[in-house]
């Protein structure tokens, strides 16, 4: 449904381990269940090399790696150092390489971080330029815990553009504060022109209970169809989709143009 | 953007509950919540404490059509004014602001429309008759020397009529400054509008305005608020309606969001270094206090962050 919606990427799953996440156990019978259609491309994380190589055998033709901006955040999150996680992954980056497939970076906490409160937006910088030169043909920058708002946005961002080409960069802003479309804007206002969301804003805020976590697809497009710019997606039909995935999951849409339009 | 000194306005759900009220006889079920004058009383006193300089307290309309303003003046009467605190009220005609002034108050507030269709369905008269009451209320507030704010509804769009074009509102909103409106509050009404008809919106009514007398009132409905307010405050506007806890729905969407939440607001300001003098918490501790004796949750995603930290 995302597929006839118009969206040009849709991030179809992770290649983590099922032992660590069962809900991605399902992660080959996704990718080749999908209709693959022409225009779109359909990344997946890919944690490790052992995860490539499973994501490349069932026919993954893109894939995503991540980094920190903070230290303790990777500590804790994956039990390692920013440098020690990065250095994983040259084997992802050596094996795509070698297999042509494009390999998106997504750097966590460029905003904030739940253990060390403010991040340093020269540290982001240092993490997406290593991502870029790491052979990363995009960089997500993600405010994982929704705690930026325009003014930490633009001064990171500013920071990032003199490392890495504003046109390789990309943002994804969580909604926990209700900021992330307010962060869109002065994004798209300094030259970014991807952006990352979810649709019915699925996927909550592990770090804040009852909260809410990834922007709502439909509400971004609201606005950039407010803004006259052309993003080949289909609202009504993107709607249909939050609803037939709220339905399935028995709950409510985080979206706010749905609950307006739809009732959901 | 530079270190604005806005003046965030706290407009209370008072004003959507008057809404409520009239479109629920068309068609939706609307809970019609009865707020306990005393817990009205103590709500806007924690709100002066919190820093507010300007706190919308009740609306002088007939208690015959809104039940639940029938307390205006008990309300008006019975809270602790602060010295640097204004606290204005709705006053849609004559009768309204001669019950304001006996009670007490010291600014008034009037609202015009841009439509038609929502003149009619929600107030019940032409455009050209509301001004009609608007030029007797504002040659009367002049005579006592109280100030009146004018709001302009459906600044951004109409749920009867639809788009909006902006020279209109520009005309309106002239119109009322040069009747004597210190200042003029554009409403996007639905919440239908987005960061690009804002800044067409106030390119067109900053042609007719200066820029120190507009203020914007964004609702949320489809969660454009904050960007909404964004574009507005970096055309250099400084005044921003807002409300605790997002309080008062959307009449003409059931389930729908309203009101933008001032904590969210207060939140994103904050965070551009902009100084209002609020204290965000105890601004989240007067919405939880609300929410509490309404029964409800709050709109606001920076309570909903706060209040339940892992």
């Amino acid at each position: 449904m995302l597929s006839e919606a118009g969206l040009p990427v849709i991030e179809a799953t992770s290649f983590v381990s099922p032992k660590w996440v069962p809900q991605m156990a399902d992660q080959i019978d996704v990718m080749k269940g999908i209709i693959k259609y022409q225009n779109v491309s359909y990344p997946v994380l890919t944690p490790n090399l052992k995860g490539f190589q499973a994501a490349v055998a069932a026919g993954a033709k893109e894939v995503s790696i991540f980094g920190a901006a903070s230290e303790q955040f990777s500590q804790k999150n994956i039990n390692c150092s920013i440098e020690e996680s990065l250095q994983r992954f040259s084997d992802v980056m050596k094996a795509a390489k070698e297999a042509n497939i494009p390999v998106r970076g997504y750097i966590s906490c460029v905003l904030g971080c739940p253990y060390e409160g403010v991040v340093a937006p020269s540290k982001v910088a240092e993490v997406a330029k290593k991502l870029y030169s790491m052979g990363c043909y995009e960089i997500s920058l993600g405010d994982t815990i929704g705690v930026g708002t325009p003014g930490n946005m633009a001064k990171m961002l500013s920071a990032v553009i003199k490392e890495v080409p504003v046109n390789c960069l990309a943002v994804h802003c969580h909604d926990t504060y209700g900021q992330a479309l307010a962060n869109i804007l002065v994004a798209l206002q300094l030259g970014v022109s991807v952006v990352d969301s979810s649709v019915a804003g699925l996927g909550g805020c592990p770090y804040a209970k009852g909260a809410s976590g990834n922007v709502a697809t439909e509400d971004v497009v609201y606005m950039l169809n407010g803004l006259n710019i052309q993003t080949g997606v289909n609202l009504q039909k993107l709607m249909d989709a939050g609803a037939f995935i709220c339905s399935s999951l028995n709950r409510r849409s985080g979206s706010k143009v749905a609950q307006a339009l739809c009732r959901l | 953007m530079g270190n604005l000194p806005p003046a965030v306005k706290h407009c209370l759900h008072n004003q959507q509950l008057i809404r409520e009220y009239f479109w629920s006889e068309q068609q939706f079920q609307q809970e019609q919540v009865i707020v306990p004058t005393k817990v009205k009383i103590d709500f806007i006193n924690q709100l002066s404490e919190a820093g507010f300089p300007v706190i919308e307290v009740t609306s002088f309309v007939s208690s015959k059509w809104v039940p639940q303003m029938a307390d205006h003046a008990e309300v008006l009467l019975g809270i602790k004014r602060h010295p640097h605190v204004k606290y204005p009220v709705l006053t849609p005609n004559l009768q309204g602001l001669h019950a304001a002034i006996g009670a007490g108050a010291t600014e008034v507030a009037i609202f015009g429309a841009t439509s038609e269709t929502f003149s009619r369905k929600n107030i019940n008269c032409s455009i050209a008759e509301s001004f009609g009451r608007f030029d007797e209320i504002l040659r009367h507030a002049k005579e006592v020397n109280v100030p009146v704010r004018g709001y302009v509804s459906c600044a951004m769009g109409c749920p009867y009529e639809g788009n909006i074009g902006p020279a209109k509102v520009a005309e309106i909103s002239k119109r009322l400054y040069s009747m004597g409106c210190y200042e003029i509050s554009l409403g996007d009404t639905n919440g239908v509008g987005t960061a690009g008809s804002m800044k067409h919106l106030l390119e067109a009514v900053l042609k007719e305005m200066p820029r120190h007398a507009l203020a914007v009132h964004c609702h949320d409905t489809y969660g454009q608020a904050l960007a909404n307010i964004l574009t507005a405050l970096q055309m250099g506007i400084s005044t921003v309606d807002s409300s605790v806890a997002g309080l008062g729905g959307c009449p003409y969407a059931v389930g729908a969001s309203g009101n933008v939440s001032t904590e969210d607001v207060l939140y994103m300001l904050n965070g551009m270094g902009i100084n209002t003098g609020v204290d965000l918490h105890k601004v989240m501790e007067a919405g939880n206090f609300i929410c509490k004796a309404m029964n409800r949750k709050t709109a606001s995603k920076v309570s909903q962050a706060c209040f339940n930290p892992c």
